[in-house]
């Protein structure tokens, strides 16, 4: 079967094994992280929401795995694996979390809502769809600045593709034709509300036609294909060939966010083929193909654990964001601040 | 030789393209046809590449300004109608106006919003939303009234780095003139007083501007001098420039063309109250356009905003308080 991938990424065997292993670390690493977060909510140390990636780290560290450090990431709220992926480290994802004073967003904002727009990895607003287009002005100014070779990727989610903001970003990126792929994990709810409430159509594949992009689609479940078919769809973006959709089956083995039971999901569709969880599956393959062992996966998560807990244990001592402190504008023109002086006295 | 309006601001937009390679244009019909108001007149042949038309998506356009502000260009937005710019709200107020606050990161975009009300527009094509931007953080909001302000405000707006939001009036575009473009202006922050007075202040923003100076010439027929205060800008809003008038006048009339629930001129009332209370010898009042959709017929259009007539209205009953 491995035989038969197309040859973009997965060139020799060696090459697929350690695809595979890089990505299965990746996906370790995001449900250790996600786990420990789950947990510090429930123990009540966590402020506003936790939103997991259960279920949907193969695809995610699939995406994080096939860009390129000068490329464009927009994550949204299940991409803890591909977020890692891309660079993001677990101190920054911990200290957002937990608000530290020292994070990318100083306790301004929090849990997903995080990122570094100068190292391309943007931080999503609320507004689902919003970043598609964010992602397409940084691949049209590198256009006009003369910069080849780099592509955005943007995750979305089933939900996201009845927005506006979806339509117009992916009219926009095929009208000028930028190298943009688009993520759509499938998993079946947004939030509550089923897929036969959602869309139409017959796969969310059919909206590319209409578009005039390419599409893909691929078993979320699977991280064999997760990685064949998003090395692909980032391998012809890259090329020239224009936006690319994917579109992957798959369930979210969690509530929306942790404040959710999730009671709205059947069993029969928890044990479905879509219910498998990847994370699982891929490692039962790892394992069949002998890439790695158990001891060596045991070591690993042992590694993971290790690395979160030092984290969370050095954020816990950090400064939390001060009141008095705070500039309390949103200007970067100092200038231009409002009767800041009289605010001030 | 005279200069419109409608020419300072396409020539601030060339003077920006020449000046600044980061520079570029992009909004619906903008590119080869020039632009509806033709505010971009042959400066898709001046600078190609530069000038760009987008699809009719303007949530799509302002999230490219956006990501394109974060690679270090300087975005120029043009919204065909300010009216239509709502439906690109989100990715202005929510995005743009949040960026450097969230990231650190600045967002130099300037989105120019073709606004106010002409005969025979309607309520899609006359509103001025300049209240509804100035209500959210982050954000600049400029009214110019003259030609001059248009041409030296435009041009700093492109230079600013936070994202501006540049509010030109449409009946402005082709009446208002001026003999040359300006080579030095207040900076922005800074209201300007249009005319010197001692028994009246009127504060007025944008068109209004030009007909407050109408009005206040009728009402020097009768007697009465009204200093008028153009705020130029509408956020940062120069309240001691405000304040500093009502101390020398006593009386203070505001008028905007908006709606009349909140907004500029209740915002300029409030601070003045509390800053100003004791200078004031009279209630000051305000004067907005009516509280429906601007309508079409120009019998009901002129009836709607606030004119000449009913600004002199206005400040004679102040005055003889």
């Amino acid at each position: 079967m491995l035989q038969a991938v197309p040859e973009h990424r997965l060139e020799t065997d060696e090459a697929i094994r350690k695809a595979h292993l890089a990505a299965f670390r990746c996906m370790l690493r995001a449900r250790l992280l996600d786990d420990k977060f789950a947990a510090l909510y429930r123990a009540g140390k966590i402020h506003g929401g936790v939103f997991l990636g259960r279920g949907q780290e193969a695809l995610s560290a699939a995406t994080g795995l096939a860009l390129n450090k000068n490329d464009v990431f927009a994550p949204l709220i299940r991409d803890t694996a591909g977020r890692l992926a891309f660079g993001e480290t677990v101190l920054d994802a911990v200290r957002t979390y937990l608000g530290s004073a020292l994070g990318p967003m100083r306790g301004r904002d929090g849990n997903v809502h995080r990122g570094d727009p100068r190292a391309g990895l943007l931080p999503m607003i609320s507004h689902l769809g919003a970043m598609v287009s964010v992602v397409n002005g940084m691949l049209f100014a590198r256009r006009l600045k003369k910069i080849t070779g780099t592509v955005g990727a943007a995750c979305l989610g089933d939900g996201a593709t009845s927005t506006g903001a979806f339509h117009e970003a992916l009219n926009q990126a095929a009208v000028e034709k930028l190298p943009l792929i688009l993520i759509v994990a499938n998993n079946q709810f947004a939030y509550s509300t089923p897929t036969a409430r959602q869309f139409a159509c017959a796969d969310l594949t059919d909206k590319a036609v209409g578009y005039g992009v390419d599409s893909h689609s691929v078993d979320g479940t699977d991280l064999t294909a997760c990685l064949r078919t998003i090395g692909e769809a980032v391998a012809r973006a890259r090329a020239g060939d224009g936006p690319q959709l994917v579109v992957a089956e798959l369930l979210r083995l969690c509530g929306h966010g942790e404040h959710d039971d999730a009671g709205y999901i059947s069993s029969k569709l928890k044990n479905s083929s879509l219910g498998r969880d990847c994370l699982e599956v891929a490692r039962e393959l790892l394992l069949r193909e002998k890439w790695t062992d158990a001891g060596q996966i045991a070591e690993w998560r042992g590694e993971g654990v290790q690395e979160i807990d030092t984290a969370i244990a050095q954020v816990q001592r950090e400064p939390v964001p001060d009141p008095f402190a705070e500039k309390w504008t949103a200007l970067s023109t100092e200038r231009l601040i409002e009767g800041r002086m009289k605010n001030e006295a | 030789m005279s200069i419109t309006y409608l020419d300072a601001i396409r020539e601030a937009q060339a003077h920006a393209l020449r000046d600044d390679p980061r520079v570029f244009i992009y909004g619906q019909d903008v590119g080869a046809f020039g632009g509806a108001f033709k505010a971009t007149k042959n400066l898709a042949q001046e600078f190609p590449g530069r000038v760009l038309d987008a699809p009719i998506s303007e949530d799509a356009i302002m999230g490219l300004a956006v990501g394109a502000a974060i690679e270090g260009l300087r975005p120029i937005v043009e919204m065909q109608f300010a009216d239509f710019a709502i439906v690109g709200f989100n990715q202005i107020v929510n995005q743009a106006a949040t960026l450097f606050w969230r990231t650190r990161v600045p967002c130099p975009i300037t989105v120019r919003l073709p606004f106010g009300g002409t005969s025979g527009a309607g309520p899609f094509h006359s509103q001025t939303p300049e209240a509804i931007y100035a209500h959210y953080p982050g954000l600049i909001v400029l009214t110019p009234a003259t030609v001059e302000d248009a041409y030296a405000m435009l041009l700093e707006a492109v230079a600013i780095d936070d994202p501006v939001i540049f509010c030109e009036h449409k009946l402005l575009y082709r009446h208002l003139k001026a003999e040359k473009l300006p080579t030095e202006a207040l900076p922005i922050g800074k209201a300007r007083i249009a005319r010197e007075g001692r028994d009246l202040t009127i504060v007025a923003y944008s068109a209004m501007v030009q007909d407050a100076l109408e009005a206040a010439i009728e009402l020097a027929a009768e007697g009465w001098e009204i200093e008028i205060v153009d705020l130029r800008s509408v956020k940062p809003l120069d309240t001691d420039t405000v304040v500093a008038s009502v101390a020398r006048t006593g009386r203070l009339l505001c008028v905007g063309e908006a709606w009349p629930w909140g907004g500029v001129t209740a915002e300029v009332i409030a601070r003045v109250m509390s800053e100003g209370f004791g200078l004031l010898d009279a209630p000051p009042q305000r004067l907005n356009a009516k509280d429906t959709p601007v309508p079409f017929h120009p019998n009901l259009w002129a009836a709607h905003r606030p004119t000449v007539r009913a600004i002199a209205a206005a400040a004679r009953k102040i005055l003889r308080q």
